[in-house]
């Protein structure tokens, strides 16, 4: 039920900005990068927070959900929402062929075989130029459409990434309460002992390695229509680094961690433009010292000090009734 | 833009117009700009920046434009064109410019396209890539020469000499493949038979592999399409090898910087560069030459070495800024009409004749063929 | 053809020299503090950056900065162990990638306020005159980069195995309360170790920068590497990162020489990833077993 409740109010959040803003800056555009940036974490945080698999590599799948959807429709007239699904179909492929030798691995080793994996999707997107185009990117992606309604202005394409954020949020927070979710943190806990319980872990760590994959193709798919235009540069390194460090700074194990910490790390760098050339030096500063003072993340650490308190005034409460 | 800049700038115009005891001053032309200043492609932010603060510092105190001071709005994207994609909605809907002059690398001058020509805004590119302009875009304009027009230049000094057989080695940035496609693409047209095709990446220490290679082919000559460390580390890996053939860089390393990093290696290299690096060589008819000078000398007393990079944010505001003085005003639509009927402009980069058709407006004549020697830049004949 | 493979082994031997530095720099950290340091690749940068600075214009003698940049690196790595490491002890193996990796950013603002953005070179250490070995040549500084890694590299050796001290900071690393009960004075020994790995960076950066030059940003990339070579040789044994190094530089320029050099890079990855597939604790990793 209370998890319910968090759905709730972020869909009330999700609902009530654009309608107060309609036309800032910050809620139609920041706005649609945090929500996209949302959706990917929430999708690496399934696979880190839950399942305890680190992966540095997470923006190859984004990568492969854009360009497919991308080449399809540029270059070969696709359908956008066919395209889009043909994205997911060979992203399913790719991440459940790679997915059996990676997850054997453990700690940092599968940190550096995800990492590298990353950097082959990579370079073969800015070496496949006849394909791909090369560095200098893909232009005319056409937009989508729904129903009719094209996604011709920033506002709809907010509520169309906002309408996929909650779709998200809420499998995953359907996937953790159910019973491979358990069986997800009982992996997360201690792997032998969830075998020794008889979990599959294997089979339980290929479904959520896949599934997080297809999320973030599907984000994928949404971006390269919004954008109109992709190059490698979006799914770098660099990139993957950025959605981990959002999962971590929102609190690792929280979905609704994972949205606030996407959230903070689209907001800052729009807020520390103004700094200029200390940007980068400040940037670096806020990362360490947030995760020195906050170690479990922003989300998870501030609502363990507003717990505290209020248990602290409850239980002053108590002893004045004692007395 | 930072704060304290904006409250400059503001405090001046307001000094200025209680001076001349004018009316309150009239609202501001707002320039917008997005520049990769820091990351891999800052040697063209960086000079690109400062060339529009100098300039637009002067041209306020000289009392603005159509009687209306400037205002820079400027965002630093690191190249990376996803940035410059928010960056350029933020100046058009959030800062509401006038027109857009910046863009340093191809990536985030064509990723930002389809967005001017969506919002009606005025934009000069200061990017390399020749898609930008062919197929011409109603909206977006472009300042440095194109890649094919700098390969186009190298093959014929090639042709000069007889060179027929060429090895191609280039970097993986945006620059560079675009560079190296139309390398490929122009060879036939000049009798130029590409015999070795080899590449490196962005941060890589040592191409004595790739070169080995090339030692090992009948190339006549050598072509390296790239910026940053690169190409000096090819310039010094070729002679460290005793590869004993001519060696072409493009116009990407046009830099005393590269001088500077190849040391000796560097003698007898050529390129293809404007003018503004030879500027005190050209002959005193050359129309060019004194506004080469003005720009070098201005930049050289405050920043130090000039590069071609920031002559382009020069030519790009003030091709900007005499459209609004021809429009008299910052409409949009006049203003980007005005800028496509630009003729006779001398820049920094050559003289500049736009047209619907051309929206770069200059000749293979705006590049010189130079060769490096004796640590200086000299024109080839 | 053998003077070609030649020349690609000479080439890839100094290559991977660079990357077997930072990667034993890697080790030791992982060995003392179980971190992963992100900003291993920024203390190459800082050794060289600093001693080109220091030594620009009518700046100090080259002998007096190169130094002077070594200790100002070890400063920064000995910073950064008291000031960000060592106050988030305990927290989990992803936070601490976060913060180095934060330390890493910070690390090259820095650099970008004192120095700008420009590409600084370095001089040789002893001219530019190539040596020659059949057709393949060298450069007098290629030497210098192996041999100076050869001799740090058994200087680590020799120091973790054959003084009190280093043995102290193994002891740290295999358990920590049982090196406190000895009377290990844990806190210094993290610090030397911080510092160690430090100065194995700035080394590294002073003697390749004369070949490769140097940014602000120069160290993302051989951070990067080095990291990969640790892995590759086993994390967190010092000889093995030390000839994953090696392996990787061979590897990278064999492929561009050979294959092609647009994938050199991704060859090297797939050799990696391959290697892992077959061995899950890189090549001379110990196999870990996980307790319950």
């Amino acid at each position: 039920m209370r998890r319910l409740a968090g759905l709730c109010l972020l869909a009330t959040i999700v609902v009530v900005l654009p309608i107060l803003f309609p036309d800032n800056y910050y809620v139609t555009v920041v706005g649609v990068t945090a929500l996209l940036h949302a959706i990917l974490a929430v999708s690496l945080n399934l696979l880190m927070g839950y399942a305890g698999q680190i992966s540095l590599g997470h923006a190859a799948f984004f990568g492969i959900g854009a360009y497919t959807s991308a080449i399809l429709t540029t270059r070969y007239g696709w359908d956008p929402w066919a395209a889009i699904m043909a994205g997911l179909a060979l992203t399913g492929l790719v991440s459940f062929l790679v997915s059996r030798p990676i997850l054997r691995l453990k700690g940092h080793y599968l940190a550096m075989a995800t990492l590298g994996l990353g950097i082959i999707i990579n370079i073969i997107l800015v070496q496949g130029d006849q394909l791909t185009g090369g560095p200098d990117g893909l232009g005319g992606i056409p937009t989508l459409s729904l129903f009719g309604w094209a996604l011709d202005t920033d506002l709809r394409w907010y509520w169309m990434m906002g309408a996929t954020l909650l779709g998200v949020v809420w499998l995953a927070l359907n996937i953790i309460d159910s019973r491979s979710g358990r069986a997800l943190r009982a992996l997360h806990g201690s792997e032998v002992a969830a075998e020794m319980m008889g979990i599959n872990t294997t089979a339980a760590k290929t479904g959520v390695f896949v599934l997080a994959a297809l999320i973030a193709s599907l984000a994928g798919g949404l971006f390269c229509h919004q954008q109109s235009f992709i190059s490698p540069d979006s799914f770098n390194f660099f990139f993957s680094i950025e959605l981990v460090t959002m999962v971590v700074l929102g609190g690792m194990a929280s979905t609704y961690g994972a949205v606030f910490g996407a959230l903070i790390l689209t907001l800052l760098p729009e807020l520390l433009v103004v700094f200029e050339d200390f940007e980068v030096m400040i940037f670096g500063a806020i990362l360490m010292l947030m995760m020195i003072f906050l170690p479990q993340g922003l989300f998870v650490g501030l609502q363990n000090l507003v717990l505290r308190w209020l248990n602290r005034r409850r239980s002053a409460a108590f002893g004045a009734v004692g007395e | 833009m930072n704060v304290r800049k904006i409250l400059t700038t503001l405090t001046a115009s307001l000094l200025l117009t209680l001076a001349a005891g004018q009316a309150p001053a009239a609202e501001p032309i707002k320039i917008g700009s997005f520049l990769a200043v820091t990351g891999g492609a800052s040697f063209l932010g960086d000079p690109e920046l400062k060339t529009l603060q100098m300039y637009i510092e002067e041209i306020n105190a000289k009392g603005g434009v159509i009687g209306r001071q400037i205002e820079l709005v400027h965002y630093d994207d690191g190249g990376s064109p996803k940035k410059s994609v928010n960056f350029a909605k933020r100046l058009i809907q959030k800062d509401k410019v006038d027109v857009i002059v910046g863009g340093s690398t191809s990536g985030s001058t064509l990723a930002v396209m389809p967005l001017v020509d969506r919002a009606k805004t005025p934009f000069i590119s200061l990017a390399g890539s020749v898609k930008i302009i062919s197929p011409v875009q109603y909206w977006t304009f472009k300042m440095p020469h194109t890649d094919a027009m700098a390969a186009a230049k190298i093959y014929g000094d090639m042709k000069q000499r007889g060179i027929t057989k060429v090895a191609l080695i280039s970097g993986s940035g945006g620059f560079d493949k675009s560079g190296r496609t139309q390398s490929l693409q122009l060879a036939r047209q000049y009798g130029i038979e590409i015999v070795s095709d080899e590449s490196y990446g962005a941060k890589d220490t040592d191409m004595t592999a790739q070169l080995t290679k090339i030692r090992d082919t009948d190339a006549q000559a050598i072509l390296n399409f790239g910026f940053g460390t690169g190409p000096a580390i090819v310039t010094k890996n070729v002679r460290q090898l005793g590869i004993d053939l001519p060696l072409y860089q493009s116009h990407g390393v046009a830099s005393k910087k590269f001088i500077e990093l190849a040391g000796d290696a560097a003698e007898g290299v050529r390129l293809p560069a404007s003018a503004l690096l030879v500027a005190d060589m050209l002959p005193d008819s050359d129309p060019q030459k004194p506004v080469l000078l003005a720009y070098k000398n201005k930049f050289e007393a405050k920043y130090g070495p000039v590069s071609t990079f920031g002559g382009h944010a020069y030519d790009g505001l003030h091709i900007a800024l005499e459209a609004i003085e021809r429009a008299g005003s910052t409409d949009k639509a006049k203003v980007r009409d005005e800028i496509e009927k630009t003729r006779g402009f001398i820049g920094t980069g050559g003289i500049y004749n736009m047209s619907p058709r051309d929206h770069l407006g200059l000749s293979l004549k705006a590049f010189k063929m130079l060769e490096i020697k004796n640590g200086n830049w000299t024109i080839v004949k | 053809m053998f003077d070609q493979i030649l020349q690609f082994v000479l080439t890839g031997v100094t290559v991977g020299a660079t990357y077997a530095l930072v990667a034993l720099g890697f080790s030791i950290i992982y060995n003392a503090s179980d971190v992963v340091n992100f900003a291993q690749g920024e203390f190459v940068m800082m050794g060289a950056m600093s001693a080109i600075a220091m030594s620009a214009g009518d700046g100090i003698p080259v002998f007096l900065s190169l130094p002077l940049a070594v200790l100002v690196t070890i400063g920064v790595g000995i910073l950064l162990q008291r000031f960000a490491i060592a106050p988030a002890r305990g927290a989990s193996v992803v936070t601490t990638i976060i913060i180095t990796i934060g330390a890493s950013i910070f690390l090259r603002g820095v650099a970008l306020l004192l120095w700008g953005k420009s590409i600084f070179a370095m001089p040789h250490f002893s001219g530019e005159q190539p040596i020659h070995i059949g057709k393949a040549t060298l450069l007098p500084q290629n030497l210098w980069v192996m041999g100076g890694a050869a001799f740090l590299v058994l200087g680590v050796h020799w120091f973790f195995n054959h003084t009190t001290l280093g043995k102290a900071i193994l002891a740290c690393s295999c358990n920590r309360t049982a090196a406190q009960l000895v009377g290990i004075n844990v806190g210094m020994m993290m610090l030397i170790a911080y510092g160690l790995s430090a100065f194995l960076g700035a080394m590294a950066g002073i003697l390749v920068t004369p070949i490769t030059f140097t940014s602000y940003d120069a160290g993302v990339m051989l951070g990067l590497k080095g990291f990969s070579a640790a892995i590759l040789g086993g994390f967190g044994n010092p000889m093995g990162a030390v000839a994953g190094g090696i392996l990787l530089g061979l590897i990278e320029s064999l492929a561009a020489g050979l294959i092609s050099s647009g994938y050199k890079d991704a060859i090297g990855f797939i050799i990696l990833l391959l290697v892992l597939f077959f061995r899950p604790s890189g090549l001379f990793g110990k196999a870990t077993s996980e307790r319950v």
